[in-house]
């Protein structure tokens, strides 16, 4: 419940001075006119959620494809490889495009700001992203097999970096549901990574190379709804708005898809190619779920001042009760 | 010039906006606008009471908020004369007006999250944006706990307060300061705001407006006290100011941490996954 700036009366339902009018009695907590306290990010969510879904599996993608690599699952480690250059590139074409001036996206690498995550993120990507291109390049060509075996190793250490850090990106915000998760939320990001990557080895990858992809979609199932849970259990307050509303809906539909997608991918992937193929398309479903859920929930946690406010003031009560 | 000269010239400045005695004639709002020849933002009839600008943003460098309180006990009145008591019986509804402003914090978090390095922080130790370099990236607008900074939607790149970093490089004061009738804003050095603001604080609760406080003034505060900072007349959400903010790059170092753990988590769930797999091969 938002109360307009007006209702600042300190006693519950007192009548007034003339007796005529009941007071307003005090809502939970004021707010200015129920107008939010801090600006949501104007970001478009096809552009960041995405960013993040993209980011996620190119990232755990490179860590597949490297254990791919290293046991002779050329094939699906090939396919890997080129799917993490795809979704790198499509990332950064997605980071750069919601810039408000995209011409000037080089300032990202002016200078080198540990505080930002975003300016973390932008030299990692410009590291992970040429490792990324070789690992792909020489597996594509068969050229320079060196190279690209040390590419791929580049690759695969970058990439749960790639994965995690943007967890972190949103964290460091005054959104109130992404800050307050901020122990939980790269978890929840690396476990949904590793769905989507193994979702797009068991798409792309022969029934006899997806052992490996089956295996880690269960680990990442199990692992998502691990963090997930923690999160909520967090949050109390602004945990509603990962239940709620268009958030809500959506991170249903991505434990659902990603829980069917490791199920399927355990009992039927190992059999039946279509069946690998299904899952691994719920798992990569799943996994952009749940980012574009993460980035709803925290619109929402910034457009309701309560979310801001409630939680504040009774930080605020606390120290003063100690 | 002398070294302690040179020390008063880089003195940190800041505002003390002292609610009391704002009559929201909205004077500041418009020298900020004139000043700084910042863009019309919409002309819209918001429904709440006399602020029809609604909140700071990329194109209101100043806010001058509008509440209007029922009260039980009356309305206050300041004590403007010597015997004057604070409150007057007969009144059921008081107004608070205060001129809301970016907080030019002591850690400011849209500085710190900004990758570009497009915002800085100036010899006045205010927060300026460099509209040259910033790319529009927006990080700083969900990072800001105030709400203060935002993207103009035709041009993409954030704009906020200067705290009229050209003025002061002229030895002016900012615009709305020197418009503000009222010295309801006052700009100075900030120690010399915070000691006359806590004489100022004392000198209401001792007429009586035991409700009289200051906000952002205190230096261990969760943004380290802000360069801007107010007295109020009733708790800072009222006003539409978050009761306890915190810059969020504080919990950074837990935030790299969790990341860093959770990439392991990441690479021992695939080597698990393949160990897994390998197991199976064998057997
Ligand atoms: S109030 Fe917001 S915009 Fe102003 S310095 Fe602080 S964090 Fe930056």
């Amino acid at each position: 419940m938002t109360s307009a700036g007006s209702s600042t009366p300190r006693r519950h339902g007192r009548r007034g001075r003339r007796g005529e009018q009941l007071m307003v009695p005090r809502a939970e907590f004021d707010s200015y006119y129920g107008r939010p306290v801090i600006k949501a990010p104007s970001w478009e969510p096809r552009d960041i959620a995405g960013y993040f879904f993209l980011g996620g599996l190119a990232g755990a993608g490179s860590v597949l494809a490297a254990g791919a690599h290293a046991t002779g699952r050329s094939t699906t480690a090939t396919a890997m490889k080129i799917s993490s250059l795809t979704a790198v590139s499509l990332s950064a074409a997605a980071l750069i495009h919601d810039l408000g001036r995209p011409d000037r996206f080089v300032n990202m690498l002016r200078v080198f700001k540990p505080t930002s995550p975003m300016s973390v993120g932008s030299w990692l990507l410009s590291l992970y992203g040429p490792a990324a291109g070789a690992a792909a390049a020489s597996a594509v060509t068969g050229r320079l097999p060196r190279l690209g075996a040390t590419a791929t190793g580049a690759a695969a250490l970058l990439g749960p970096a790639v994965a995690s850090y943007t967890a972190v990106l949103a964290a460091d915000t005054a959104v109130p549901a992404w800050h307050d998760a901020h122990r939980e939320l790269p978890y929840l990001f690396t476990a949904s990574a590793t769905a989507a990557a193994s979702g797009m080895a068991l798409v792309l990858g022969p029934r006899s190379e997806n052992s490996p992809a089956r295996h880690a979609a269960a680990v990442a199932a199990v692992g998502e709804i691990a963090a997930h849970r923690a999160l909520e259990r967090r949050l109390g307050l602004v945990g509603e708005t990962y239940r709620d509303g268009r958030a809500g809906t959506l991170l249903r539909a991505a434990r659902a898809l990603t829980f069917g997608g490791a199920l399927g991918a355990t009992l039927l992937g190992g059999r039946h190619r279509a069946a690998a193929a299904a899952s691994g398309l719920a798992l990569l479903a799943g996994s952009a779920f749940t980012r574009f859920g993460v980035f709803a929930a925290g619109i929402a946690s910034a457009e309701d001042p309560k979310y801001t406010v409630r939680p504040q003031r009774e930080r605020l009560e606390e120290r003063r009760r100690t | 010039m002398s070294e302690d000269r040179a020390a008063t010239a880089e003195e940190r400045v800041g505002f003390f906006t002292d609610t009391s005695v704002c009559i929201g004639c909205k004077a500041c709002e418009v020298a900020c606008k004139e000043w700084n020849a910042i863009p019309e933002d919409g002309l819209e009839l918001t429904g709440m009471s006399y602020d029809n600008t609604g909140d700071l943003g990329a194109s209101t460098w100043r806010h001058v908020a509008f509440i209007e309180q029922p009260r039980a006990d009356g309305r206050t009145q300041l004590p403007l004369l010597e015997g004057q008591s604070a409150k007057t019986p007969d009144g059921e509804m008081r107004w608070l007006m205060s001129s809301d402003v970016c907080k030019h914090c002591t850690h400011a978090a849209c500085l710190d999250v900004c990758p570009t390095g497009s915002l800085f922080r100036t010899e006045f130790g205010t927060v300026v944006v460099q509209e040259d370099i910033c790319n529009g990236c927006g990080y700083c607008v969900p990072a800001c706990p105030y709400g203060v900074i935002e993207q103009r939607p035709v041009d993409g790149r954030a704009f906020k307060c200067t705290m009229c970093y050209d003025r002061l490089g002229a030895g002016q004061e900012p615009a709305c300061a020197k418009a503000c009738p009222t010295d309801s804003i006052q700009f100075g050095p900030l120690d010399e705001l915070r000691e006359r603001a806590a004489l100022r604080v004392d000198q209401l609760r001792e007429g009586g407006v035991t409700e009289a406080r200051l906000y952002g003034e205190d230096p261990d505060d969760g943004v380290g006290g802000d360069g801007a900072f107010f007295l109020l007349l009733d708790e800072p959400e009222v006003y539409g100011l978050p009761p306890d903010p915190v810059v969020t790059t504080r919990d950074l170092p837990t935030m790299w941490k969790h990341a860093g753990a959770a990439a392991l988590s990441l690479v021992g769930g695939i080597a698990l996954a393949f160990a897994a797999a390998a197991g199976r091969g064998r057997a």
